[in-house]
């Protein structure tokens, strides 16, 4: 079983002035690196162009979302005027899934920065503080983080009441974990590096250390949770629509639009289908674009 | 071992506490007034202040949550608001039905799974590998509630091979237990995969190779045994995740659990349904998590040695 054993470089020959000639730049390492990565490069189309839809939905959309007309109700697709088909209300198909977007990507991106937020702080207090508050910090994420997203948000919703703003309460309540348990190990590995050593040394205070010295090397990893975070909040989002209990009517919300379609499914396959394939899409865009800046940000986490 | 288990158990008490009063008190914090969902708009105030004082909602919370506790370990969760009927009663007859969907779900997720992943494995960048590997990114990214509409939409509506909602035959369990599984089918072939490729690369198998035993042998003998470990121990993080799932699925295939309950009773605002279930399914979990815990801890033993 011999392999061909790789050509290593010959010290001998002559320096590449190309390659070595440019100082090292790190983003624009990330960017090659980004460029070159397949499903890093597929989900960033996905969710570069449904983003464009949520900000151009006003011009993208052939009817407004609200308009209902009873004679062209349940319409199936490729009718005249209503690519995708209608709702039992009449309501183009294809308007409210455009605008649909907006709600799942405003939902998601703000759960998502709320939850980073939140996640970084609990993060680097545990693992840069140490000690009894790391201990208890620890198992309050471990606890969080163990526990179904869902159930904490259904006893949020079951409080505050139906809509949006409970559903992005609750989810952005519960998802930080995933942030602070990533954090955490990485500013422990990072707590004893000589820079930061030299850091105090210097007589800096803890808090110019982390920002200035720990933060900007955990970039990487937490660029990679927020991507996943991002299909988290989405499903989620569109769970408590599904079961009325997060976006009202009538606002566009795709997880609602399925649950419409639930009630018509044996008249109309179309209502109960094309909410799916957007919410899929857009999950799959996140999980996608979050497993390719894995590979090229932190080779570490690869599985 | 046995002490750690111990131990872990012990601090299960405390954190079942917690998860109680955590839900108690959210549920005194909903803003409406429970005499009024008890008689309706149109009661007077004084019948509304009798109706709270028989619900003992006049004492201070404390008081409130140890009468509550006492009750709950005689066995007394209280009256449905709604229906009048003892929430013990209600969850008693949705437990049974809970416990065989999700188990049957994660049965099919791991029996499907774990050969999926270790054929994936073993012919690694064929075509193969790439079809089993797609296909569990799409189940990992399709949420669960648009395939279960999507099973319903092609085996009952079209098809017509099975009913879409209702339960009581095994045909009725198959749609719901396949919308709650594949995601983590999805998971665990991911796992078993990546763990396999890795135990591949280890010396020992190599050991083998030259020893001159067949590569079939080699696999189903020696790296299995060694790969499934890690797999298995996330079973305890999946029983959890299940648990959440199954409100989902439960309401969309009006599968008669207590994921249902939990959904039709946030709607109908019963909440001494919503206390209980929801106070429940918190201590299933923990006890799924401390089963993954214990289960990581098992299999760390064994690489170790």
């Amino acid at each position: 079983m011999t392999k061909p054993t790789e050509t290593l470089p010959d010290p001998e020959a002559p320096w590449d002035a190309e390659a070595i000639g440019a100082p090292f730049s790190p983003w624009r390492d990330f960017l090659v690196r980004f460029a070159g990565n397949k499903s890093a490069m597929v989900g960033f189309a996905i969710v570069l162009v449904l983003c464009l839809v949520a900000i151009l939905a006003p011009w993208i959309a052939l009817h407004p979302i609200a308009e209902q007309d009873l004679m062209v109700s349940l319409e199936p697709p490729l009718t005249e005027g209503f690519p995708l088909g209608t709702d039992q209300f009449g309501r183009d198909i294809f308007s409210r899934l455009v605008f649909g977007a907006r709600v799942s990507l405003q939902v998601g991106g703000i759960v998502t920065l709320v939850s980073m937020l939140i996640g970084i702080t609990v993060g680097c207090l545990a693992g840069y503080h140490g000690g009894r508050l790391d201990a208890v910090l620890s198992n309050l994420i471990n606890l969080v983080y163990g526990f179904p997203l869902i159930l904490v948000a259904l006893l949020l919703v079951a409080v505050i009441g139906p809509g949006l703003e409970g559903a992005m309460i609750a989810t952005g309540l519960v998802i930080w974990a995933g942030f602070a348990r990533i954090v955490r190990g990485e500013v422990i590995a990072l707590r004893n590096r000589e820079f930061v050593m030299a850091a105090r040394a210097l007589g800096r205070g803890n808090v110019w250390i982390i920002v200035r010295h720990v933060l900007p090397n955990i970039i990487g990893p937490v660029l990679v949770i927020a991507s996943f975070t991002m299909a988290v909040a989405v499903i989620i989002e569109t769970s408590l629509s599904f079961l009325g209990l997060g976006a009202q009517p009538p606002t566009p919300s795709w997880g609602s639009m399925l649950n419409e379609g639930r009630s018509v499914i044996y008249r109309a396959w179309w209502l109960a289908t094309f909410p799916g394939i957007a919410i899929a899409t857009l999950v799959l865009g996140f999980n996608l674009l979050g497993d390719g800046l894995r590979d090229v940000l932190d080779p570490r986490m690869r599985t | 071992m046995l002490r750690y288990v111990l131990r872990r158990l012990a601090l299960l008490v405390p954190m079942a506490f917690i998860i109680s009063i955590v839900v108690f008190v959210a549920m005194r914090m909903i803003p409406v007034d429970p005499g009024e969902l008890v008689l309706g708009p149109w009661a007077t105030a004084e019948q509304r202040e009798l109706a709270r004082q028989k619900l003992g909602l006049d004492q201070s919370i404390p008081v409130q949550y140890l009468r509550y506790v006492t009750t709950a370990f005689q066995g007394d969760l209280g009256r449905s608001i709604k229906s009048g009927k003892e929430v013990t009663e209600l969850i008693r007859a949705t437990v049974p039905n809970s416990l065989m969907l999700g188990g049957t779900a994660l049965a099919l997720a791991y029996l499907i799974a774990i050969p999926l992943g270790v054929v994936a494995a073993v012919r690694q960048n064929t075509l193969v590998d790439q079809g089993a590997m797609g296909f569990a990114l799409i189940g990992i990214s399709i949420p669960n509630f648009w395939l279960g509409l999507l099973l319903v939409l092609v085996f009952a509506v079209n098809l017509r091979w099975l009913p879409a909602t209702g339960s009581g035959t095994a045909a009725h369990l198959i749609l719901p237990a396949v919308t709650l599984g594949l995601q983590y089918t999805a998971i665990v072939a991911r796992m078993t995969r990546s763990s396999v490729l890795e135990v591949l690369r280890q010396d020992f198998v190599r050991t083998l190779h030259a020893k001159g035993l067949r590569r079939g042998r080699i696999i189903y003998m020696h790296v299995l045994k060694n790969a499934v470990i890690p797999v298995i121990s996330l079973l305890g993080l999946h029983i959890g995740g299940v648990v959440g799932g199954a409100v989902i699925v439960e309401t969309i295939f009006a599968w008669p659990g207590m994921g249902a309950l939990l959904v039709n009773s946030i709607i109908a605002r019963d909440y001494p349904i919503v206390q209980a279930v929801l106070t429940l399914l918190g201590v299933a979990v923990l006890l799924a998590n401390l089963l993954a815990d214990v289960l990581y801890a098992a299999a760390d033993r064994r690489i170790k040695m």
